[in-house]
């Protein structure tokens, strides 16, 4: 004869677990399979039948339970049968009681198990499962700060960082589809191969949540291509550093921010995810400042860069788009620039005075004699775009008409000229020389309703080996 | 209070430290290698180089990155080892 069993989970602040109390008290009198209970939430609950509190939801977890109350059979310890919920016909099945809840009603739904509550499961699997991650363990003594020893490890780009701890870390790789052993690249300076997992540890140190781990994944797709040179703008001693514009449904899906202040602070996705690819280059590739980072100065922006592009305008073409992304897709742009150089009109009141003026400002972008030299964002605010879009200017006409007030007769640019060693080559000195190539201008729709201010991004330098160094578009896989 | 565990972020790697190689007696009878970085008016560097050591009667052989912003590619670096005894980098602006 097998040796029978039932195991009940149940807590009290489920309405149909009190409703099955009496219930309960008649499994737990049965001679054929005596029932053990235990409850998530109360140790008084079920007390009466010597029921075990589950306070850490240990064994809640090991049993798998998603719902409460669940009856589950075991014949010689093996689990033969289980059902969740009250389900009369299949309570009197599985405890082979033929008149069990006589009295009750045919079917009630239960509550979900408190081992399943959002941020609870992963802590359970960090604690009593096995968690799959493959990154060294690091152990900090029991007095010892999480956030200061993840200081003393040199892991910080100098802000404090969420310790990543295996809940963390496994809740983030929920965020993706992608095997956390999947290898994304070689960051440099070191090549140091970035998996999924490694990725998602920073982007957790980072402060970012699970939704946007695709965005950074993408993010450090784009900059590991080798025609967006990470290496040289790491390596650099300019301000440069990675710029990422968001473009498509992510965006507004994760709460992103490409209106007020959007090239500044407040933003979580904003603010985390520009800082999860910088600490993904300093811990993983080993791009640490004094190191292989040589920045004579350095920028702001190299603790985080990143915000969205403004796409509630039909009319506008979305810079992802102009980029070859389908429309609809989203897509990081990711572009080596300087900090902000601020575009102040409030007179200009046509297309064609604007052009003008915002040339006057792109001329100076690396040095007003240089052309050709860098690459250039502009970020064009709501204030200024209506200007060009009352009087039909679409991207591809305002790109143009910039190109032509960019372009400006050599002699006037070469060694020398205007009294200034900095130029161009002096066998130019007969050419109309535009400022930037004709995909080296990269516009962005972005900003707060009020203010006639724009901004312009300076390229890196390194962008004057066009063939070697270019921004890069990457769509991003959910 | 517990122990807390957090997971290393870093590629988990760790340098290793070579012993440089002893630099020749003399440059006499070798080939010096000139590597163009790739940064601005490191060729100006280089050629002043370049005619210093030609006046002192030394062989010397130019090499150039295609770019300052990456690493100089593996067959660059074979041919400086094949062909040059030592190399005099630019790494000016």
């Amino acid at each position: 004869m097998s040796a029978s069993a039932l195991i009940v989970f149940a807590k009290r602040e489920c309405q149909t677990c009190t409703m099955l109390e009496s219930l309960f008290g008649a499994l737990a009198r049965s001679n054929d399979a005596p029932a053990r209970f235990y409850v998530q939430d109360d140790p008084e609950f079920l007390g009466a039948l010597g029921a075990v509190y589950d306070a850490d939801l240990e064994q809640s977890f090991r049993a798998g339970i998603e719902t409460v109350p669940t009856l589950i059979r075991y014949e010689d310890g093996c689990e033969v049968a289980r059902t969740d919920g009250w389900d009369r016909a299949e309570w009197r099945r599985i405890t082979g009681i033929a008149e069990l809840g006589a009295g009750l009603p045919v079917f009630r739904p239960g509550c979900g198990s408190k081992s399943v509550e959002p941020g609870v499961a992963e802590h359970l699997r960090a604690r009593f499962g096995d968690t799959g991650l493959l990154a060294r363990p690091v152990e900090i003594g029991e007095w010892d700060d999480p956030v200061e020893a993840c200081f003393e490890r040199g892991w910080s780009d100098g802000l404090p960082v969420t310790p990543p701890t295996d809940a963390r870390i496994l809740r983030m790789l929920a965020g993706t589809r992608r095997q956390p052993d999947e290898i994304v690249g070689k960051v440099p300076p070191n090549l140091a191969e970035c998996t999924v997992e490694k990725a998602a540890i920073n982007a957790v140190m980072a402060g970012c949540k699970p939704e946007y781990l695709p965005v950074v994944l993408a993010a450090l797709e784009a900059a590991l291509k080798p025609i967006f040179t990470m290496h040289g703008l790491l390596c650099t001693t300019c301000f440069s550093g990675p710029v990422i514009v968001v473009n498509g449904p992510i965006a507004k899906r994760i709460g992103m921010n490409w209106g007020i202040n959007a090239l500044g602070q407040g933003n979580r996705a904003n603010a985390t995810i520009g800082r999860a690819l910088q600490l993904i280059i300093r811990n993983v590739g080993g791009g640490r400042p004094g190191e292989l980072d040589r920045a004579t100065l350095g920028g702001p922006g190299k603790y985080t860069f990143c915000f969205a592009e403004d796409e509630t305008d039909p009319a506008w073409t979305p810079l992802a788009v102009a980029r070859g992304i389908a429309r609809g897709k989203s897509a990081v742009t990711l572009f080596q620039g300087d900090g902000i150089q601020g575009f102040v009109d409030q007179r200009s009141r046509t297309p064609e005075e604007l052009t003008r003026s915002l040339a006057m400002s792109l001329v100076a972008v690396a040095h007003p004699k240089l052309a050709q030299f860098t690459n250039a964002m502009l970020v064009l605010s709501p204030e200024h775009y209506a200007i060009f879009r009352a009087a039909g200017w679409n991207r591809a006409r305002i790109e143009s008409e910039l190109h032509r007030a960019l372009t400006r007769p050599g002699k006037d640019l070469v060694h020398g000229a205007q009294g200034v060693g900095e130029g161009i080559a002096p066998a130019r000195a007969g050419e109309m020389v535009p400022k930037f190539w004709p995909d080296g201008l990269l516009i962005v729709r972005a900003g707060g309703a009020a203010g006639l201010f724009s901004a312009i991004l300076a390229g890196w330098t390194g962008g004057r080996f066009r063939d070697e160094s270019q921004p890069v578009t990457t769509e991003i896989r959910e | 209070m517990k122990n807390e565990l957090l997971r290393d972020p870093t590629a988990e790697t760790a340098p290793l430290r070579r012993a440089r190689r002893a630099p020749p007696a003399t440059l006499a009878g070798i080939t010096v290698g000139l590597l163009d970085i790739g940064k601005t008016r490191s060729d100006e560097f280089l050629d002043r180089v370049e005619m210093r050591l030609g006046e002192r009667g030394l062989v010397t052989r130019r090499y150039k990155k295609p770019t300052n912003a990456k690493t100089a590619p593996l067959e660059l670096l074979q041919k400086i080892a094949a062909e040059a005894a030592v190399v005099v980098i630019g790494l000016s602006d």
